[in-house]
């Protein structure tokens, strides 16, 4: 399982810092966003892996912590993709914002050999 | 009312104050300007006394001989484990300067841009949130959220009057912070994955202790965080976004833009001193002479910067780039045991140039308004330069009012175009370090630190305080001719009418040069506060136990009882 997801972020991310040098500002905003996929991905790895381990722990008494799955990282990981989420929004915007004001998706605004 | 319980409530004021005000805005229509700019002023009165109350209690402390920190615990979890607000000297301080630098900043936005767009207050108001936030949080993730609060913010501040060359440098702004936000978040992760916790405090006395592989991949979470916070701090080769980012932002925008820079600075203080100070074990010193070389580099890149462009709002972001520089290099020598006195020394200087920057921001548009442009590209570019202006002037979306800009005023030299050539004149005289003004005295604090604490028992400075030194004066006089030459050419060699500047240009203007020249008069009282806070910061073990205080509780617990308890078992099913 170390091997998938380990291969998993390295291909997010490497494709999303790709994608983000390019220059049209569409492939920036899916870099940044499979960019955003493999942090999350490396947040969640960060609590180390456990297989069908429950982040809860039932109510009363001591329980073996060992037997459960860290839930810092989870909640961190819910955290980051709604932040993560809202901003890339807001790129979008800007981002058509700036194809409607400067007609060109090149993220200079304007085409480098017109 | 009991004494322990007032303080402690107060430290979270400063976020909820301007978090509150910002949201019960949103329900007034947005033509109801006058009523926001009261509601924000008013919350930003009601910061300042907060912060002068926090920064009393910082320095009472202090001279009680006690512990110079308080801290607050939001959800009243036991330290290690839940997340705590942190106040200390230098938070204190910074809460304070932004306060500073708040009110004149919406005022001069009452003078029209606050109408260029929708929601201005509201989003001001959440960025003052967020910046607080940053300054008061004592947790690494809750840092993160409040960067977040206050990026989204500061995109919305920056576009804000729209206009394709600010819709431009935003895409760019937020796509860098982005990248900077995802690089943070990395770092996050891997101080967690190394050190089981997110407190900082208690990482530095994880750090310790740490094993050497983990300690390795420490490092690397501490590179990565250093990216992100050297993004926002703008240290070269990191900071090209800033100077377009700040010269395309609304003046009043850019003016409280110049405190997010010094969040990084700030943070970066906060965490090397902190965490990579002088009891990390084998990682004294991590990042120390990244610090001191990048510090040293981004001087020399503002300086070649500010002599080289000709417009003012770009000069703005290079000379805010040179104050970044100047601080993290200090930080950088105090970290690698170069003693506190420098670091109280560029502490002074920071709140010195904030407010400078802050003022050269606001100062620099109504001094351009009608600007012919440089001799030498007078023919080529006044044309564009006033075809781009009306430009900026005429696009009002959604059918809002503008800033007066009527082309013809009475008389040629009026009395407000004086003024402004005077408030122009004594703030490149604070930038470029000219002796009754703060930039001189904090520098002197700076050399002087520099040269007690660090004579070599040869006799010598090593040779990197040299280097230092010359870029600490050149990097004046730098400022010196590039400021200079424009205001010879503005207010002296032109002939043309003046423009026409309001009153509402004028004082927010004048109330940063009234706290320069406070800073000046008090300076003595200001660099001390700066140089025990300094001394404060150097020594992290202060700012460890305090935090820490309550933690040896938790770690003291009888140890847990890991087999399912029969009784137990039976009650839950």
């Amino acid at each position: 399982m170390e091997l998938i997801l380990a291969l998993a972020i390295g291909v997010l991310t490497g494709s999303g810092v790709w994608l983000l040098l390019r220059p049209r500002s569409y492939q920036v905003i899916i870099g940044l966003c499979l960019l955003a996929y493999g942090v999350n991905l490396f947040i969640f790895s960060m609590g180390r892996l456990y297989v069908g381990a429950a982040p809860i722990m039932p109510k009363g008494g001591f329980v073996d912590p060992t037997a459960y799955a860290d839930p810092l990282p989870q909640a961190l990981v819910l955290t980051a993709i709604v932040i993560s989420f809202a901003t890339t929004a807001l790129f979008l915007v800007v981002m058509i914002a700036s194809r409607g004001i400067t007609g060109t998706d090149h993220v200079d605004g304007k085409e480098r050999n017109p | 009312m009991t004494p322990e319980i007032l303080p402690d409530h107060l430290i979270i004021a400063p976020i909820l104050i301007p978090l509150v005000a910002g949201a019960i805005m949103l329900f007034y229509n947005d033509r109801n300007r006058q009523t926001k700019l009261i509601m924000g002023l008013v919350a930003v009165g009601l910061m300042f006394l907060c912060s002068t109350e926090l920064m009393n209690s910082a320095k009472e402390l202090t001279t009680g001989g006690e512990t110079i920190v308080r801290i607050y615990r939001l959800g009243d979890w036991p330290v290690p484990v839940g997340i705590v607000l942190v106040l200390d000297r230098l938070s204190a301080m910074m809460v304070m300067l932004t306060s500073l630098l708040a009110a004149p900043s919406l005022i001069y936005a009452a003078a029209g841009w606050h109408g260029k767009g929708q929601h201005y207050h509201s989003m001001f108001q959440f960025l003052l949130a967020g910046v607080n936030g940053a300054f008061l949080t004592g947790d690494l993730f809750n840092l993160f959220v409040f960067f977040e609060v206050m990026l989204a913010a500061s995109y919305g501040l920056m576009l804000h009057g729209s206009g394709p060359e600010r819709i431009k440098a935003g895409l760019q702004y937020i796509a860098i912070n982005l990248a900077a936000s995802l690089f943070f978040l990395i770092g996050v992760a891997l101080v967690y994955g190394t050190t089981g916790t997110l407190n900082m405090a208690d990482i530095a006395r994880e750090l310790a202790t740490l094993e050497p592989a983990q300690r390795l991949l420490f490092h690397a979470a501490a590179g990565l965080l250093g990216i992100a916070f050297l993004v926002k701090a703008a240290v070269w080769p990191l900071c090209f976004w800033l100077p377009a980012t700040y010269a395309a932002a609304s003046p009043p925008a850019a003016a409280i833009m110049a405190i997010m820079t010094k969040v990084g600075v700030y943070v970066i203080l906060r965490l090397s001193l902190l965490i990579l100070g002088s009891e990390a074990g084998a990682s004294v010193g991590f990042g120390a002479p990244v610090l001191m070389i990048g510090g040293i580099v981004t001087m020399m890149f503002g300086t070649i910067g500010v002599l080289g462009t000709p417009d003012l709002a770009h000069k703005g972001g290079y000379l805010a780039i040179i104050s970044s520089g100047t601080v993290l290099a200090a930080i950088g020598f105090s970290q690698a045991g170069g003693g506190p006195e420098i670091l109280g020394g560029a502490l002074y200087y920071l709140i010195g140039s904030t407010g400078a920057i802050s003022a050269f921001f606001l100062i620099a548009e109504p001094v351009s308004r009608g600007d012919q442009g440089d001799d030498d590209d007078a023919a080529s570019g006044a044309e564009a330069a006033n075809e781009q202006l009306a430009e900026r002037w005429d696009w009002t979306p959604m059918g809002l009012d503008s800033v007066e800009d009527t082309p013809a005023p009475a008389s040629t030299r009026t009395v407000s175009w004086l003024a402004m050539a005077i408030c122009f004149s004594l703030i490149a005289a604070m930038l470029a370090g000219l002796p009754p003004m703060p930039g001189f005295i904090g520098k002197f604090a700076i050399l002087s630190g520099a040269i007690r604490d660090n004579v070599g028992l040869n006799g010598q400075l090593p040779a990197m305080m040299w280097v230092y030194t010359a870029m600490l004066i050149l990097s004046g006089l730098g400022a010196l001719i590039g400021l200079l030459r424009f205001g010879i050419r503005r207010f002296w060699a032109e002939a043309g009418p003046a423009p026409r500047i309001l009153a509402l240009e004028i004082v927010p203007v004048l109330m940063l040069l009234g706290m320069i020249l406070l800073l000046t008069i008090r300076a003595d009282a200001v660099l001390n506060y700066t140089r025990d806070t300094a001394h404060a910061l150097v020594d992290s073990s202060i700012y460890r136990q305090a935090v820490l205080h309550d933690a040896e509780r938790v770690d003291a617990a009888p140890p847990q009882n890991f087999e399912p308890v029969e009784g137990k078992e039976e009650e839950s099913e």
